[in-house]
């Protein structure tokens, strides 16, 4: 079947008033926390996954889907109307969009920043779209060892990228792999990292390690540090854009949407990077470089489109290879996992419907947020009012539920506030808490990859070298991991 | 950067921190005995290669530490520590009595200490809050979503 045979196939399974009745509820719920500083799509993903039990598949998946997109178009709001930005990625929205918001045309940001999530969304969808089988058709072609060689690329790029901040990453990887060692290896039955508690047999659960790190330690961290509280400010004025709004906005959504989604489909996730080029590209490229600072258009048009294409973008490696390069994507992994679904390049055999569903679903959930964020956007700026106090109590109450109400075991709960004291430590001393769940969730199925390599090689090593596409991926990585530092020794010998 | 001793201490004892993890690590990778069966790798790889690794990326702490630290918030000393204990309070509070009392009352009692933590002023009024959120949270996790969130004293009158 072509491409566009199996989209209608999912259009037709993602139509049904079930289906687009998940998608309303996903998209809502994720646009509302998306608006919500301090809560993100990871840690509304894991509270959630025990419904996992409960509903089929597919309609989780749509639910999910809609909530990792909606939280993208809500948090674009918040950084608009507020100069704390709920997640990195909207950090460069903030820059000229609340300046904007400041000069009485936050109106014109928000449409901006709607309509180029929009155009991103669905340019990135329908990317997915093309792209998985022909990434699938190389990735079946991948064995053990080029799987392994692929995880440690992805290991390397979502902790160590970052120059300065590698150790710290690599040091979050790491605490990351022990999380996932601890439990019953799966291919001898061995009990590994108990630590004498038998509820540790079970492994520890990525909504644990989720909540406590994106619920408490994100809670007690603020609770720690001195506030200044930031008022939002009000949306006065009409929502919409003038002729000379759109002529400044659409050539920068392309552009953003086209550094998002190859940087967000590689196995170097995140979307930091394409943000922050979109930002410097339209800040070059303006005819209006002295608004720049002060509010500029396009510096929310672009960027805004960065973010969302590449949220798209990281869907690539997790449906055609099962491969994780976010948090929030290695947690719908694990939803995945939960209902024994095998994910990686089988996973478009073996599930061909659903993943089309999915895809479907996710161009149909876009054009439900465009309604839910330009005709409706009062709604959402209202939950901005929602004072600190209150919320995070409330974030504290509904992290609970999430972790007693599956298990009813005080252990899990002892677990969740030692994570979270975790968290709260890496918060304060600036590591990525990122590379943890990615570590968690990666880490046991890098180790089943490696010795299956093993077993085929009969315990050689050689079979990294010796298969070439595993060692360039190798290869990559190490340079990946050095380079940077090898780069700055170089030069600082020089200088 | 940081410069001066006393910021170093912070960073030192995260670096031992991580140190002491990875020696943790390390008594639970002996733990493991070595395979029965003939395979090519056993379950003791992967644990001692994490030892391994937390321990290097323990003593580049260290070294970063000893040259003055890395730059974060605030320099890891926290300021607030009323509010901090408030929270971790709450957070106590709810873990120590949600066996006896139940979900619901056990976060309608965290409820109000966090909220005062962020500077809530009207503890009653949350306590209030808290019982209704508490209450709603439930009545949609349990009842509607199918967690089992399990018995307490207001959970068996509903």
């Amino acid at each position: 079947m072509s491409t566009l045979d199996n989209l209608m196939m999912g259009f037709g399974i993602a139509l049904t008033p079930m289906n687009l009745l998940w998608a309303l509820c996903g998209v809502t719920v994720g646009t509302a926390i998306g608006v919500l500083p301090g809560l993100g799509p990871g840690l509304t993903i894991a509270l959630l996954l025990p419904i996992t039990y409960k509903v089929d598949p597919t309609a989780a998946f749509i639910l999910f889907a809609g909530i990792y997109y909606g939280a993208m178009y809500g948090g674009s709001t918040t950084s608009i109307l507020i100069n704390t930005p709920g997640e990195s990625a909207s950090i460069v929205t903030s820059l000229e969009g609340h300046k904007m918001a400041k000069r009485g045309r936050a109106g014109a940001a928000l449409a901006t920043a709607a309509v180029g999530s929009f155009i991103a969304g669905q340019i990135g969808t329908l990317g997915i779209a093309f792209l998985a089988e022909p990434v699938v058709n190389l990735a079946l072609k991948f064995g053990p060892a080029e799987y392994f060689a692929l995880m440690v690329l992805c290991f390397v790029t979502v902790s160590a990228v970052l120059g300065s901040y590698a150790l710290r990453g690599l040091t979050a990887l790491a605490i990351g792999l022990f999380f996932g060692l601890i439990g019953v290896d799966l291919q001898t039955g061995q009990a590994r990292f108990h630590f004498g508690v038998m509820e540790l047999l079970d492994g520890i659960s990525v909504l644990i390690v989720a909540v406590g790190l994106f619920a408490i330690g994100e809670t007690l961290h603020l609770a720690a540090t001195k506030r200044e509280e930031e008022k939002a400010l009000e949306l006065d004025g009409p929502v919409g854009m003038t002729k000379e709004d759109w002529k400044r906005s659409w050539k920068p959504w392309l552009r953003g949407t086209a550094f998002g989604f190859p940087i967000g489909a590689m196995p170097a996730g995140g979307a930091e990077i394409p943000t922050f080029l979109s930002y410097y590209t339209e800040k070059k490229l303006t005819k209006h470089p002295e608004e720049f600072g002060k509010g500029a258009i396009e510096g929310v048009a672009g960027p805004e489109a960065a973010n969302n294409a590449s949220a798209a973008g990281v869907l690539v490696p997790l449906l055609t290879l099962g491969l994780p390069t976010s948090a929030t994507a290695a947690i719908m992994l694990s939803a995945f996992t939960s209902y024994g679904i095998n994910p990686g390049p089988q996973l478009l055999q073996t599930q061909g419907p659903l993943v089309w569903t999915l895809i479907a679903s996710l161009l149909i959930g876009n054009l439900m947020l465009l309604v839910l964020n330009l005709p409706l956007i009062r709604i959402w700026v209202k939950l901005l009012k929602i004072p600190a106090p209150q919320m995070y109590a409330g974030i504290l109450v509904f992290a609970t539920i999430g972790t007693y109400g599956i298990s009813r075991s005080v252990v899990d709960l002892v677990l969740l506030y030692v994570v979270g004291f975790l968290g709260f430590l890496m918060r304060r001393f600036d590591f990525p808490t990122a590379p943890v769940i990615i570590g968690l969730i990666l880490g046991p199925m890098a180790e089943q990859e490696f010795r299956r390599a093993m077993t085929i090689s009969n315990g050689d090593m050689m079979i990294f070298i010796d298969k070439p596409i595993a060692l360039s991926l190798l290869v990559i990585a190490a340079l990946a991991a050095l380079g940077p530092k090898l780069w700055s020794m170089l030069t600082a010998r020089r200088g | 950067m940081n410069q001066g001793g006393t910021k170093i201490l912070p960073n030192l004892l995260v670096a031992a921190g991580v140190l002491v993890l990875a020696g943790l690590s390390a008594l639970q990778s002996r733990e493991i005995p070595p395979p029965v069966l003939q395979v090519a790798v056993g379950p003791g790889v992967a644990p001692w290669f994490v030892t391994v690794f937390l321990a290097v990326c323990g003593l580049g702490l260290l070294l970063a530490a000893l040259r003055g630290g890395w730059a974060h918030d605030q320099d890891g000393t926290i300021t607030e520590w009323g509010p901090l204990g408030l929270v971790g309070l709450g957070l106590f509070v709810n873990v120590a009595l949600i066996e006896t009392l139940g979900f619901i009352l056990a976060s309608t009692l965290m409820f109000p200490l966090v909220a005062r933590g962020f500077g809530g002023r009207a503890p009653l009024r949350d306590l209030a809050i808290g019982f209704v959120l508490a209450l709603s949270a439930f009545v949609l996790f349990d009842r509607v979503l199918g967690y089992k969130i399990g018995s307490g004293i207001v959970e068996s009158l509903i």
